[in-house]
């Protein structure tokens, strides 16, 4: 089954946009991908459209290939077969982000803050001026309120996953992979910092693609919820989100949002007891 | 316990060995003449430092630090090309684990012959040793340079010889410095060793050594005391380096 044929499948409780219609053209295809891991297949031809300009978060049961979906979309994980393109591109051809969930071991402690988020830059080959105004005017932009001068381990968790998620910025990136990026924090971290990716999202436009293990984080954060089964597998449901945003706490109680996560958990519990 | 205190702890321990050590002369406990008092021995080391002793100590840091620094400038490129390349590093191993297993005191006769009795000879022998000892940790923390870190770099589009240089040679520094700290600890015993039998003239070995020949007992302890300090000093030194440089170890 692929996403497009998931879309028509898709169950009549929750409002749906084909997203693969003539309004938005695709910004990622992925066709006929397979991956094996030993004896264990996660994909076996699999294709799925991501939608430009939209945040997706990538839910489903335990060790279904939630990471491995994006790792491999990101080129940190080789594919046994398939291709995947975007807007008809090679990976090597665009400017692309990843933010890891393990930011005390993403970023380089020998380096200040400052310089962590210019590294990319640095690896494109841009002059030590230039790296120093783009930082400074993403820092700018972004009304981060934290001394970049300090050393990651100087900070607490969340103003360094920020630091991450800036370092992957810092490339205006044309999408940007976001792994499990708030798991390692704390509740009250993981709140801001939710509030911190919805109003990048908003002002960058940036397709983003999320891998969550929290359904709620998911379903707040995305325009469509990628439901996936267990391995090898499969696109259970492409869900919409439709609340506006800025979304808020009052959102988590709307009778829309809340019909569209029980729809979501529907979903997932079916596909965690077909195993 | 007043927290305040809590610094002076360590004092006590000196106190007390002190303490011990004058009943045991007073009381008579131990031939006078095999263990001075701790004043007789505290005065030749004053007198010592002051005079041929205080040579001797710097002819010593002189040949541990040219060892471990000969050492260094071959052990970390090496160790750091080893490490990068994990199938590099296992065909060698086992011989790198053989030598690093073999006395280092093992080596003089050979070593005797290539170089001859001058300073040459101590001193190569102390860094064959010391480079084996930082080869080893070098290229075992190239080697565990974090995963994540890596992939980080790459994603960032970093070459090979990029990571390298920006991540994995970072990533290896808190490693590098435990082979460096070890590696000047076994210079200076090999050192110290060689100081004493291969035709020395100066150097604390020799100190000591000359003194136990002429039974000058409390020259004989403060050379000793002076070694001692002289390892304490070279291994705390190398710490505090290590915090200055690779100020993110542990953190």
């Amino acid at each position: 089954m692929n996403a497009q044929h998931a879309l028509r499948t898709q169950s009549t409780g929750v409002p749906s946009s084909p997203v693969t219609g003539a309004s938005k053209r695709p910004h990622v295809t992925i066709r006929g991908l397979s991956k094996t891991f030993g004896k264990t297949v996660i994909y076996d031809n699999f294709d799925l459209d991501i939608p430009r300009g939209e945040l997706i978060s990538v839910f489903g049961p335990n060790g279904c290939g939630k990471s491995t979906l994006i790792n491999m979309i990101a080129g940190l994980i080789p594919l046994d077969a398939g291709e995947i393109l975007f807007d008809g591109m090679q990976l090597a051809d665009i400017k692309f982000g990843y933010v890891f969930q393990n930011y005390r071991e993403a970023l380089f402690p020998w380096m200040r803050a400052f310089d962590n988020i210019a590294y990319p830059l640095k690896m494109m080959k841009v002059s030590p001026a230039e790296r120093k105004a783009r930082t400074e005017r993403l820092v700018a932009h972004l009304g981060v309120k934290i001394d970049l001068n300090l050393y990651p381990y100087q900070m607490s968790g969340g103003q360094q996953q920020l630091v991450s998620i800036m370092r992957a910025l810092v490339v205006e990136p044309e999408i940007l992979f976001l792994d499990e990026p708030f798991s390692a924090l704390d509740y009250e971290m993981t709140l801001f910092m939710r509030e911190q990716l919805q109003k990048l999202f908003m002002e960058s436009g940036t397709t983003m693609v999320l891998v969550s293990h929290d359904l709620e984080e998911a379903v707040y954060l995305a325009d469509h919820v990628l439901l996936l089964s267990r391995h090898p597998a499969r696109v259970a449901d492409f869900t919409v989100v439709t609340a506006p945003r800025p979304r808020t706490d009052a959102t988590l109680s709307d009778t829309e949002f809340v019909r569209t996560k029980a729809h979501c958990l529907e979903v997932f519990q079916r596909e965690v007891r077909r195993a | 316990m007043n927290k305040k205190f809590e610094p002076f702890l360590p004092i006590i321990g000196v106190i007390g060995l002190f303490a011990i050590w004058s009943m045991a002369t007073s009381a008579q406990l131990v031939d006078p003449v095999l263990l001075p008092s701790p004043l007789e021995a505290g005065k030749a080391f004053w007198i010592g430092m002051h005079g041929a002793l205080g040579f001797d100590f710097v002819k010593t840091i002189y040949r541990t630090l040219m060892a471990t620094a000969i050492a260094a400038v071959i052990a970390i490129p090496l160790g750091i090309v080893l490490g990068a390349s994990e199938k590099l590093y296992r065909s060698l191993e086992f011989v790198i684990d053989f030598f690093r297993s073999t006395p280092a005191s093992a080596m003089f006769p050979l070593f005797l012959i290539l170089f001859g009795v001058g300073d040459e000879t101590k001193i190569s022998v102390a860094a064959f040793g010391a480079i084996l000892v930082i080869l080893f940790n070098v290229a075992y923390g190239v080697m565990n340079a974090r995963k994540t870190r890596l992939l980080a770099a790459k994603v960032m589009g970093a070459s090979r010889l990029r990571v390298l240089f920006d991540v994995m040679l970072f990533e290896s520094l808190p490693q590098t410095f435990v082979g460096l700290r070890n590696g000047v600890s076994l210079a200076l015993v090999i050192i110290v060793v060689a100081e004493m039998f291969i035709g020395s003239q100066d150097g604390l070995g020799h100190s000591v050594f000359e003194a136990q020949q002429m039974f000058e007992m409390p020259r004989m302890y403060a050379a000793i005391f002076a070694a001692g300090a002289l390892g304490y000093g070279l291994n705390l030194l190398f710490l505090v380096i290590e915090r200055r440089f690779v100020h993110w170890s542990g953190k």
